[in-house]
């Protein structure tokens, strides 16, 4: 699974690369979601993937039973996660102000600060 | 030994309060600093003189092995006699001279800083220390030649002196860490005894050839003497403290210093001998082609520097002798020079020598100044500079190579340097009076009291040299080569070869002095081949810089975004590929068995980014973006996360329901970039997909050490009471982290909140982004 | 959206999602949960409640402006690790009251934390989204 996983990933990355690059601005903020995905995906794989139980100590034991899956990795694309939802918030507020005061969504047009 | 400099440092930042409170006399007090750092050197002379060397240390970066060190022997004492005494003078002339200028307070300081810093440079033990004093006097330097900032020229000069030495700095540093590295220490005063296994070393040549650099960048040495003449344009007492008397000695006095250390090998000989000559012969030349007094003395000083270098390359005991007794008489007899036409310009308005002439009734004590430090420069008994010129012919003759080009280059400079001190003596006082003198009176005593003293003192030192200058030249020579010197100097040696040749000079000197009108007329073309120097080659060098940085800056930073971005995402991807490609061995992919709900949740993955890609509606991409966002969810549960699935499950509907809540105000999604554009950025973002699968393969094939797991299993429930290790990590082992984390959330809030609420309407308040 | 169904099914939701959202971070420290999910599950039920009886309906049951709840999960998370350095100890060593309450479990600071963590969670999200919600189209 690892591999597939690491072709999704590079899928994933090739998608949100490409919508970054692009002059709408609606498409960047798309693709800056797509590429926070394939990120956590990617911290996730890396840690190794187990299709073994959840990093819990089982009751009556007093420490993680291995098999196991990795809890570090885990605990880093937690608060990930829940940052990226507050970046893409922040990210499309940004846009469709952006939008609305110089009346063009082409990013190519926004060169300087002057206009 | 820090305390004096640190005096001078203090002075510095009160100047301009002094000059508040004191008004016109301000020079005079401030010239008590230096005067009485004067008196106090002066104390210790006896002391040096018997062979006692005054050494302070202090703590500065003991992880880098540098140290704060300062010593206090001949050589640093001559220099600090001449920086103090000298400074002291030129403290009370600036006052007189820029009377009433309301940049008169900057100027103090600035002076003030710099004596500092020269102070320090020739009291350092350390070498690091003497090059942070050393960038220091290059630092002030810039300001003072800039003083008259609103003049174009002033500012193009303070520039140029800035770039060449600044560079030439940078050399040294580079020389100063090599020493460092062969001989195992940056003290400079234990250098001298490793010289054997310095020279011999492998890398003594490249740390020979930066340390050579600095020095003649800063001294003015041929090809790097352009930046003399320019520094003219600095107010007269600038001019005689720092471009003759004190900061371009400061290449001598590394030399005179490093010379046990570094000197008297073959490449020692050759490189300083060489640049010495052409240094000599250069500023004997030009100095003889100008009418302008100041510059006139400028290249004779670009002439003298040449002197001391040669004298410094050759090495021996008379050499080091001749250098030291030069190295004040030119101090004593330039700075009097400098001053004097100062005052001459001061009052009589003009420094043309063809304008100039009978000024001697008016102003007769700077007459006398200025006359006798002329003839001092020309080498006349019973001047200093006739002793000076005496052990100058007679080190010549050791000298091992080149000895031939050196006598006649040394005898054709000096006798052009006769002539330009005729010049300056003659014509302006003695000379027919052109008119010009009308109004020119004597000038008011801050004016002439340092010119006339620093003459006197060189027609004391003439007269009495062996009473007067032996206590100070002698434990110099000792210094600078590394074992006690004798020295002893007489008025008058007698008819020796050495001799013969000055009078023969002299003659040679009057001559040309005679013929300067006519010379200066057939000497016209040459003027033209002279602006193809190495001045030429700076120019074009600061052209070419300005030039590149503005086509990078036009390619580079265009300011579209989409450019940014497909410069970065390719850099990265081209250092990364490579490190991939030639460090890490190919890794056979694994094919392990995959369910089918695996396969499923891969291949709608995507499947969604590939729609999200080529969406024609913002709706349905932010389905299939919402599709991406529930796989990855999915893949948490099935390996292993449980509170990532739950929390990515959560997140991803807000997400979507973000979308629907600006769905309406948001732009439609419309294909923009022509085809083109569209093919190169496809390009670049699949190439990017490759390198980070490719990544992925990589950073999972490599050898996995679990320490932190093993021991977060271990601990979650035995430290820290709870069984969800994920949830433990987050809240107890790594709280502090999260705290961070959601501190980092409120801002994006905040933000959010912010952006929205600012608006141009009259109903919302705030004003509009 | 006026959808009587979407309300009708509010009405029975709500208030068992934000129950279970209490549940989950009260047993994050043992099981899968926490402040995160907790945070976003209550969070999500209030954006129901947006999403059909509109912005006001949301707002009386929030009954404090969400960036306040965002302030309050701070200033408890910060909090959480102060008694620690009462006795000497270093910032958010974890302290543990000796007796269980009854149906919440044993209770220490890295759960108060947890807490403080929920708090900013919810507040965010709704701060975010009633911010959106405000905007006239």
């Amino acid at each position: 699974m690892t591999t597939l996983l690491a072709v999704v990933i590079g899928v994933l990355y090739a998608a949100g690369l490409y919508l970054v690059m692009r002059r709408s601005v609606v498409k960047l903020v798309l693709g800056l979601a797509l590429l926070g995905h394939a990120a956590n995906l990617l911290i996730f794989t890396v840690g190794r993937l187990s299709r073994a139980a959840a990093p819990i100590v089982p009751a009556g034991a007093e420490r993680l039973v291995p098999p196991h899956a990795d809890p570090v990795p885990q605990a880093l694309v937690l608060t990930a996660i829940v940052i990226g939802f507050g970046v893409q918030a922040f990210a499309l507020v940004l846009v469709k102000r952006a939008h609305r005061e110089t009346g063009t969504d082409d990013l190519d047009a926004l060169r300087s600060t002057d206009s | 030994m820090l305390t004096p400099v640190l005096i001078l440092f203090m002075a510095c930042a009160l100047a301009p309060l002094v000059h508040r409170a004191t008004g016109r006399r301000a020079g005079v007090f401030l010239a008590l600093v230096p005067g009485l750092l004067f008196a106090h050197f002066a104390r210790l002379l006896e002391p040096v003189a018997s062979g006692q060397a005054y050494g302070e240390s202090l703590e500065w970066l003991p992880g880098l092995g540098i140290r704060l060190a300062f010593r206090l022997d001949g050589l640093s004492l001559l220099f600090a006699l001449l920086v103090t005494g000298i400074g002291a003078l030129v403290l009370v002339y600036g006052g007189g001279y820029l009377k009433g200028d309301p940049r008169l307070p900057r100027f103090y300081s600035a002076m003030l800083f710099f004596m500092a810093a020269m102070l320090g440079l020739v009291l350092a033990d350390d070498a690091i220390a003497l090059f942070v004093f050393w960038e220091l006097t290059s630092v002030s330097s810039y300001l003072l030649i800039g003083f008259d900032h609103e003049q174009e020229k002033a500012r193009k000069a303070a520039l140029q002196a800035l770039f060449v030495t600044g560079a030439g700095g940078l050399a040294l540093l580079a020389g100063l860490l090599l020493l460092g590295e062969v001989a195992g220490t940056l003290q400079l005063s234990a250098l001298g005894a490793q010289s054997g296994a310095i020279q011999a070393h492998a890398l003594y040549f490249p740390a020979l050839l930066l340390v050579l650099l600095g020095a003649f960048t800063k001294s003015a040495q041929f090809p790097f003497h352009f930046w003399l003449p320019g520094a003219m344009a600095a107010p007269s007492p600038v001019s005689a403290y720092l471009h003759s008397a004190t900061m371009v000695k400061a290449g001598i006095y590394l030399l005179a210093r490093l010379n046990p250390a570094l000197g008297g090998t073959d490449a020692w000989h050759y490189l300083v001998i060489l640049a010495g000559t052409a240094t000599l012969v250069t500023g004997a030349v030009l100095a003889y082609g100008q009418t302008d007094l100041k510059r006139l003395l400028a290249f004779t000083t670009l002439s003298a520097l040449g002197t001391l270098t040669v004298l410094v390359g050759i090495s021996t005991e008379l050499s080091a002798r001749a250098a030291m007794v030069f190295l004040l008489v030119h101090a004593l007899y330039k700075a009097a020079l400098f001053l004097g036409v100062g005052a001459i310009d001061h009052e009589a308005g003009t420094r043309d020598v063809r304008l100039l002439g009978g000024l001697a009734r008016a102003m007769p004590l700077t007459a006398f100044a200025v006359v006798a430090s002329a003839l001092s420069m020309a080498g006349l008994p019973p001047f200093f500079g006739f002793v000076a010129k005496e052990l100058f012919y007679e080190a010549k003759q050791e000298a091992p190579r080149a000895g031939d080009l050196l006598v006649v280059a040394s005898f054709v400079g000096s006798s052009l340097v006769a002539a330009a001190a005729g010049l300056v003596a003659w014509r302006p006082f003695f000379g027919r009076d052109r008119g010009t003198t009308k109004h020119a009176h004597e000038a008011p005593p801050a004016l002439w009291l340092g010119p006339v003293l620093l003459a006197g003192l060189g027609v004391a030192l003439g007269l009495l040299p062996d009473l007067l200058a032996v206590p100070l030249v002698q434990p110099a020579a000792s210094a600078m080569r590394g074992e006690h010197t004798d020295v002893v100097l007489r008025p008058w040696a007698g008819m020796s070869p050495a001799f013969v040749q000055s009078l023969l000079m002299l003659a040679l000197g009057g001559v040309l002095y005679a013929a300067h009108d006519r010379a200066l007329l057939r000497l016209e073309p040459l003027r033209r081949l002279a602006a193809w120097g190495p001045d030429r080659a700076y120019q074009g060098l600061m052209a070419g810089i300005v030039a590149l940085a503005k086509t990078q800056t036009r390619v580079l930073q265009n300011g579209v975004l989409g450019w940014y971005l497909l410069v970065t995402i390719g850099t990265t991807v081209a250092l990364g590929g490579y490190a991939l490609a030639t460090r890490v061995r190919p890794v056979p992919i694994g094919l392990e068995p995959v369910t089918l709900g695996e396969a499923a949740v891969a291949l709608a993955m995507v499947a969604g980014a590939v729609a999200v890609v080529r969406a024609q509606s913002l709706l349905v991409a932010v389905a299939a973006l919402g599709v991406v966002g529930y796989g990855v969810a999915v893949v948490f549960l099935l390996f292993g996360g449980p509170d990532l699935a739950l929390t990515q499950f959560a997140i991803e509907t807000l997400s979507v329901l973000l979308f629907v809540l600006v769905l309406r105000r948001l732009p439609r999604l419309r294909v923009l970039s022509p085809r083109s554009e569209r093919i190169r950025d496809g390009v670049m973002a699949g190439a990017g997909g490759v390198f980070v699968a490719a990544l992925v393969l990589a950073a999972t094939a490599a050898p996995h050490p679990t320490p932190l797991r093993d021991y977060f299993g271990a601990a979650s429930l035995a430290l820290a009471n709870g069984r969800n290790v994920v949830n433990v990590i987050l809240v107890d082992f790594r709280g502090f982290d999260t705290l961070g984390e959601i501190t980092v959330l409120a801002v994006a809030a905040l933000g959010v909140v912010a952006l929205l609420r600012l608006r141009a309407s009259a109903g919302g308040r705030g004003e509009a982004l | 959206m006026d959808s009587p169904i979407l309300r009708s099914g509010t009405r029975f939701l709500v208030p068992l999602m934000l129950l279970f959202s209490l549940f989950l971070l009260v047993r994050g420290h043992n099981e899968p949960g926490g402040g995160f999910v907790g945070g976003l599950v209550a969070a999500t039920a209030i954006a129901l409640v947006l999403l059909s009886e509109g912005l006001g309906e949301a707002r009386r049951l929030l009954r404090v402006d969400p960036l306040a709840l965002v302030a309050a999960g701070l200033l408890v998370a910060l909090a959480s690790g102060i008694p620690p350095l009462l006795r000497g100890w270093p910032y958010m060593t974890g302290l543990w009251l000796k007796v269980p309450l009854p149906v919440v479990g044993k209770v220490g600071s890295p759960v108060i934390f947890d807490v403080g963590v929920y708090l900013v969670v919810l507040g965010i999200v709704l701060a975010i989204l009633f911010a959106l919600a405000e905007e006239e189209p």
